[in-house]
């Protein structure tokens, strides 16, 4: 490239720039135009984006039905353009469970937050596991409640300041943190076991690699796979968005670092 | 071989969580000081200086950034 050209390319205008052609990222088409309710800089907006990216990749947006969890995140059918069930408080891998087993060439998936995989649906989840069903569950941990207000969640670090543990976490009074991807790791009906986050876009691209080979390992036949996403909640941790993120490196990926956990084809 | 690009944002949708900020690596992104219907200062591009990297639009949790890359 000669000199005069490389002046001349350089001048481009940024309206120039900006034509269809040059487009190389944008909103998948699987997202709706809905504006999302969750709060500025919510990880869950992120975590939509890149299950839609994958179901859009793998073409499987009319195979593909998830379940909805009840949390803050009850309202994703009306985000991603497939199939949604809306199932009862942590019973979404049980509905899972149902939803799989009579349309089995189907990819299902259950999209659940802290409180409603780690507290309530602590007996479903296990035991989807335990039975090795062949769904894809991805698991939103930010350590707290951010629906209902910012309360103690079981994933909640020790010292860990909620509406209900205004003090920090004392595992004398509250116990301690339950770390789900681990324990169901010794199970033998899972099959690919992994934890990620999207607060950096290489961690993002890492986490929807993860989420597609989640779906993939579903049509094997092999059992569960679990997606761990360790996330903010920066309205419960009363936060600005970018300082959210640091606290969650500095504090969350002690108690839930990141990386597979298990991968049985491995 | 270099990059140029842009970012086009959907200004009405973006609350200005400032998350693009932080991962934008030169420094092209900042809060209008404007604000949209909703009362938030949302992003837009700053300088000469995006290479297209996505980045921002990938972190961006309402999807509210379009990006555009150009070699040069």
């Amino acid at each position: 490239m000669t000199g005069h050209k490389q002046m001349k390319d350089m001048s481009i205008s940024i309206e120039e720039i900006k034509k269809p052609e040059n487009r190389i990222y944008g909103k998948p088409s699987l997202l709706t135009d809905n504006v999302m309710h969750y709060c500025p800089g919510c990880s869950h907006g992120t975590v939509h984006k890149l299950v839609a990216e994958v179901i859009e990749e793998m073409g499987i947006q009319d195979k593909t039905v998830g379940i909805c969890p009840v949390g803050c995140s009850v309202f994703a059918y009306n985000y991603i353009d497939i199939d949604w069930q809306e199932a009862a408080h942590g019973r979404a891998p049980a509905l899972a469970t149902a939803t799989k087993r009579l349309c089995p060439d189907k990819y299902v998936f259950t999209y659940q937050g802290d409180g409603d995989l780690a507290s309530i649906g602590t007996a479903e989840i296990i035991h989807a596991c335990g039975r090795g069903e062949n769904i894809v569950v991805i698991f939103i941990n930010n350590g707290i409640y951010g629906m209902t207000g910012g309360q103690m969640a079981p994933t909640t670090l020790i010292g860990m300041k909620t509406s209900t543990t205004p003090y920090g976490r004392d595992p004398k009074l509250n116990g301690f943190p339950l770390v789900i991807a681990d324990m169901i790791a010794h199970l033998d009906g899972t099959a690919y076991i992994t934890r990620q986050s999207v607060h950096t876009a290489p961690a993002a691209r890492k986490a929807k690699n993860a989420i597609r080979k989640a779906f993939e390992y579903s049509q094997k036949g092999i059992g569960l796979s679990f997606v761990e996403i360790v996330s903010t909640c920066n309205s419960g941790w009363k936060l600005t968005p970018v300082d959210a993120n640091k606290w969650m490196v500095e504090n969350m990926f002690k108690k839930y670092p990141i990386g597979d956990i298990k991968d049985i084809l491995k | 071989m270099a990059f140029k690009g842009a970012i086009e944002v959907d200004t009405q949708k973006c609350k200005g969580c400032s998350v693009c900020i932080a991962n934008c690596p030169t420094g092209s992104i900042k809060l209008s000081d404007m604000v949209n219907s909703k009362g938030y200062h949302y992003a837009e591009m700053t300088g000469e200086g995006c290479i297209g990297c996505s980045n921002c639009a990938v972190v961006c949790p309402d999807s509210v950034i379009t990006v555009y890359r150009v070699k040069i």
